[in-house]
């Protein structure tokens, strides 16, 4: 009897070992993975990709909701007069990373943010930037639109007029410059007056970007701009992308992955927090290096 | 299968279909009683001339029946009735009204020629006319051939009413207002107690030449009273008394028995309007009730234009700089709480804060020459607007924060994203988005303040103020006026009026214009917030 109980603790015991065992590999194995992380971070580089004319420089961006981190180290150039998509599932923080492009975070209480952020190579965390001049370089257009409730002609004219245009023929021509930029002025050239709450879905979405547009920015921010619309209007939206990438740094969070493949030139796929990849479009969805990866962009997860 | 009523709901539906409908006939049933009441009382009813079995003959309008009631017994079962008959003539029988019990009525009539003479003083008068005579001699006699000439004495008589209320008003109004600032520029000078004797003996000069406009005024008046008092006419009563007065003292005179329906609307409409354009006479039971309406009109007004931004600022800081908090919570709940504070509480806040409080270190600090009698130090339409805008406060507050907090945070967003200040964006966007649930706030805070009576009557208002908060003596709007109030004047004709019985149709038709002002303001506010949703939003959004 005092045998076969030896026996069982001898096997309890093994059994213990073996997690340990286990534990202990993957505590080696998680350390090589930081090692590989930590020299990557060296070399500056999380990817294999050299952007020869970044106009977003990020680098060891690290932002915390009171204490918990939304986006780890993050580090990453992004290109001028290009469209980059940043795709993941939902939470894993690619929001949360554009909205450091224009400091919207400030806005939340308990956000720590650590890392630098460099637009035209100015850091934007600077203590000496003026917030407001940052938020007219970097433009964005949300998930929801989003217009005021005030006329079409001044909703566009909103942000010219905040930077102290107020000659009438100049912002009728913004406004007219902008809504043709936004392929809206033959939709609503004649009904500028009314309020833009009088608008459908898509015609909201692209007078939100003509709006965006109307201060003329270096940087386009996108945060789901279609989540909202059926397939014609998001069609006219990414039409509108491919036109607008011509002229502006685009940066769009999609998590529909047939959009990032069609409208960008750059993509980032996100996973809890951290990029794990990086790289041209076409490589990220044809040849991703990465398993995550993979899994993600062939629809295993997400 | 049986359908199980009680699960589907149909009882429920049925009981919140009763409660809509219970609570619309006591709105109806209270607007009905108030405009049957209150609308009647200008009409010009016929005059009765009532024989009794006793042989006595009474004159005048039926204005009520009711079952006779017995002493000791709370209601009313004997069958007879009896009828209530206005005989007005208050200097002769001292009484407007009189029971008559109808099985003593042995016959009713409407002689044609019956007339109804509106007076200045004691009343109406009913009675046929006798004759009219002018400086002693007799011009008219009979009622067939005083009828016209009384009518075209009338219309005479109202000028010189105009005129002498024009020198009244207007020329020794301006005159003893003059002679008030110069007594307190002189006082002024004592007080300083320099060596400026010359300057006073300059405006004591001045109050001299104004004193001389002043008779020069009244010797006019004089003269106009004379002219007024010139034509006088005779009335006999039905009980065969004869009375002689002035046409001078005569509103308005017809004859209802003879009258068509078209006659009689015309007098009623003439009515109606003295009662929304006039001055009150006999102590508030007759006349107009114009300055009431005015400091209606007036108080609720200062007290939008001190709320409306008040409110808002506070909601602002409250909802968009305060940092949310356990602060904040108790801030909010305190200012809940306001809301259901008794208003004679603000009312005593107010007697002691502002009217004492402030108002008093006004007086003594620049208006010394005037003590003791006090200029600010005592009630006035500012210290009443501000009571109200204080017990309204909290509803504006807790409107625009609910209108602050309803605007959507990617709206906030955006603006901010465009490179608005949080400033920019508040006013921009925030303010004229929220600005459908402020203009609620402000009707919900219009519709309280109108029918504030109790705080007012230690703040400011007054039984009578015939000198309007605005006139054309510099600086035209004189806030520290005592003013009337149609509310208060509800109470004060109904409950504290020499002559109730004779008031109470007036009390319905005043209730009924302070519900009228009441739904006038409410509809200006509304349409204001209708155009504001219309021009943001999409019906329906």
């Amino acid at each position: 009897m005092e045998v076969i109980l030896n026996l069982a603790s001898v096997q309890g015991n093994i059994l213990k070992y073996n997690q340990i065992l286990k534990k202990s590999d993957q505590l080696i194995k998680q350390n090589l993975e930081d090692k590989k992380q930590d020299s990557i971070r060296k070399e500056g580089r999380s990817h294999q990709l050299e952007i020869s004319d970044p106009i977003v420089e990020i680098e060891n961006l690290t932002l915390e909701y009171d204490g918990k981190p939304a986006i780890i180290d993050i580090l990453i150039d992004i290109p001028k007069n290009h469209a980059t998509a940043v795709i993941g599932p939902s939470g894993c923080g690619k929001s949360t990373l554009l909205r450091c492009l224009n400091r919207l975070n400030d806005l939340i209480d308990g956000v720590t943010i650590e890392g630098s952020v460099k637009i035209s190579g100015e850091d934007i965390y600077d203590s000496n930037i003026d917030v407001t001049e940052l938020r007219k370089r970097v433009g964005m257009v949300f998930q929801k639109s989003n217009p005021f409730p005030k006329s079409i002609y001044e909703n566009v004219a909103y942000g010219p007029r905040l930077s102290g245009i107020k000659n009438s023929t100049d912002l009728d021509e913004i406004v007219e410059n902008s809504l043709n930029g936004a392929a809206l002025w033959e939709e609503v050239k004649d009904r500028l007056g009314e309020s833009a709450l009088s608008l459908s879905g898509g015609q909201q979405q692209r007078l939100c970007i003509a709006r965006a547009i109307a201060v003329e920015p270096e940087v386009l921010l996108m945060d789901e701009p279609c989540s909202d619309l059926d397939p014609i209007a998001t069609g006219k939206i990414e039409d509108l992308i491919t036109e607008l990438k011509q002229n502006y740094t685009i940066v769009i969070v999609t998590h529909n992955m047939q959009q990032a493949a069609r409208v960008s030139d750059y993509t980032a796929f996100m996973y809890l927090g951290r990029i794990i990849e990086y790289d041209i479009t076409e490589n990220i969805f044809l040849r991703p290096t990465n398993k995550q990866t993979e899994d993600y962009v062939s629809g295993k997860f997400g | 299968m049986k359908k199980n009523s009680w699960k589907s709901g149909d009882p429920f539906i049925w009981l919140t279909g009763l409660s809509l409908v219970f609570s619309l006939i006591m709105i109806g049933g209270l607007l009905f009683l108030i405009m049957y009441k209150g609308l009647g009382f200008f009409w010009p009813s016929d005059i009765a001339v009532i024989e009794l079995n006793d042989g006595t003959y009474y004159m005048g309008e039926i204005s009520n029946r009711e079952k006779k009631p017995e002493p000791g017994e709370a209601v009313a079962k004997n069958k007879d009735s009896r009828i209530q008959l206005k005989i007005g003539n208050r200097d002769l029988y001292g009484l407007d009204f009189k029971w008559i019990d109808e099985n003593q009525i042995k016959s009713i009539e409407y002689p044609k020629d019956a007339v109804v003479l509106e007076r200045l003083e004691w009343g109406n008068m009913y009675g046929f006319i006798k004759g009219i005579r002018s400086d002693g001699t007799t011009i008219a006699t009979g009622n067939v051939e005083s009828w016209p000439v009384l009518k075209s004495l009338l219309p005479k008589t109202h000028e010189i009413h105009k005129e002498i209320k024009r020198i009244e008003k207007k020329k020794i109004g301006d005159i003893n207002y003059n002679i008030s600032q110069l007594r307190l520029q002189i006082r002024k000078l004592e007080l300083e107690r320099g060596e400026n004797k010359s300057s006073i003996k300059k405006l004591e000069e001045k109050i001299e030449d104004q004193n001389k406009l002043f008779q020069e005024e009244e010797s006019k008046l004089t003269s106009l009273y004379k002219q007024l008092n010139q034509n006088r006419i005779t009335i006999s009563t039905i009980d065969g008394r004869e009375k002689e007065m002035s046409i001078g003292t005569i509103v308005r005179a017809y004859r209802p028995n003879s009258m068509s329906i078209f006659e009689k609307l015309l007098i009623y409409f003439s009515k109606l309007w003295e009662f929304v354009s006039g001055n009150p006479r006999e102590a508030n039971t007759e006349g107009g009730v114009f300055p009431a309406i005015f400091g209606t009109v007036l108080m609720v007004v200062i007290m939008s234009i001190v709320v409306l931004p008040f409110g808002v600022l506070a909601a602002l800081y409250l909802r968009e700089y305060a940092k949310q908090g356990l602060l904040v919570r108790i801030v909010r709940i305190c200012v809940n709480n306001l809301a259901g504070v008794p208003s004679i509480v603000f009312g005593i806040f107010a007697v002691g804060f502002f009217i004492y409080g402030i108002g008093g270190t006004i007086d003594s600090l620049f208006f010394k020459e005037s003590l003791p009698t006090p200029t600010l130090g005592t009630g006035g339409i500012l210290w009443a607007s501000l009571t109200l805008a204080l017990l309204t406060v909290p509803v504006v507050i807790v409107a625009t924060e609910e209108g602050l907090a309803a605007v959507p945070r990617a709206v906030k967003e955006g603006s901010l994203a465009l490179g608005a200040t949080k400033f920019e964006t508040t006013w921009k966007v925030m303010i004229p988005s929220a600005m459908p649930a402020i203009l609620t706030g402000v009707i919900l805070a219009i519709a309280r303040a109108t029918g504030e009576v109790a705080p007012l009557m230690i703040t400011g208002v007054v039984k009578l103020a015939p000198d309007l908060p605005i006139d054309s003596h510099f600086p035209f709007i004189h806030l520290e006026r005592k003013f009337m109030h149609l509310g208060f004047h509800i109470y004060d004709v109904g409950f504290q009026s020499p002559n109730v019985e004779a008031a109470k149709p007036m009390i319905f038709t005043t209730t009924l214009l302070l519900i009228l002002i009441v739904v006038i303001l409410n509809l200006t506010a509304i349409i204001i917030r209708n155009y504001l949703r219309k021009k943001y939003t999409l019906p329906g959004v």
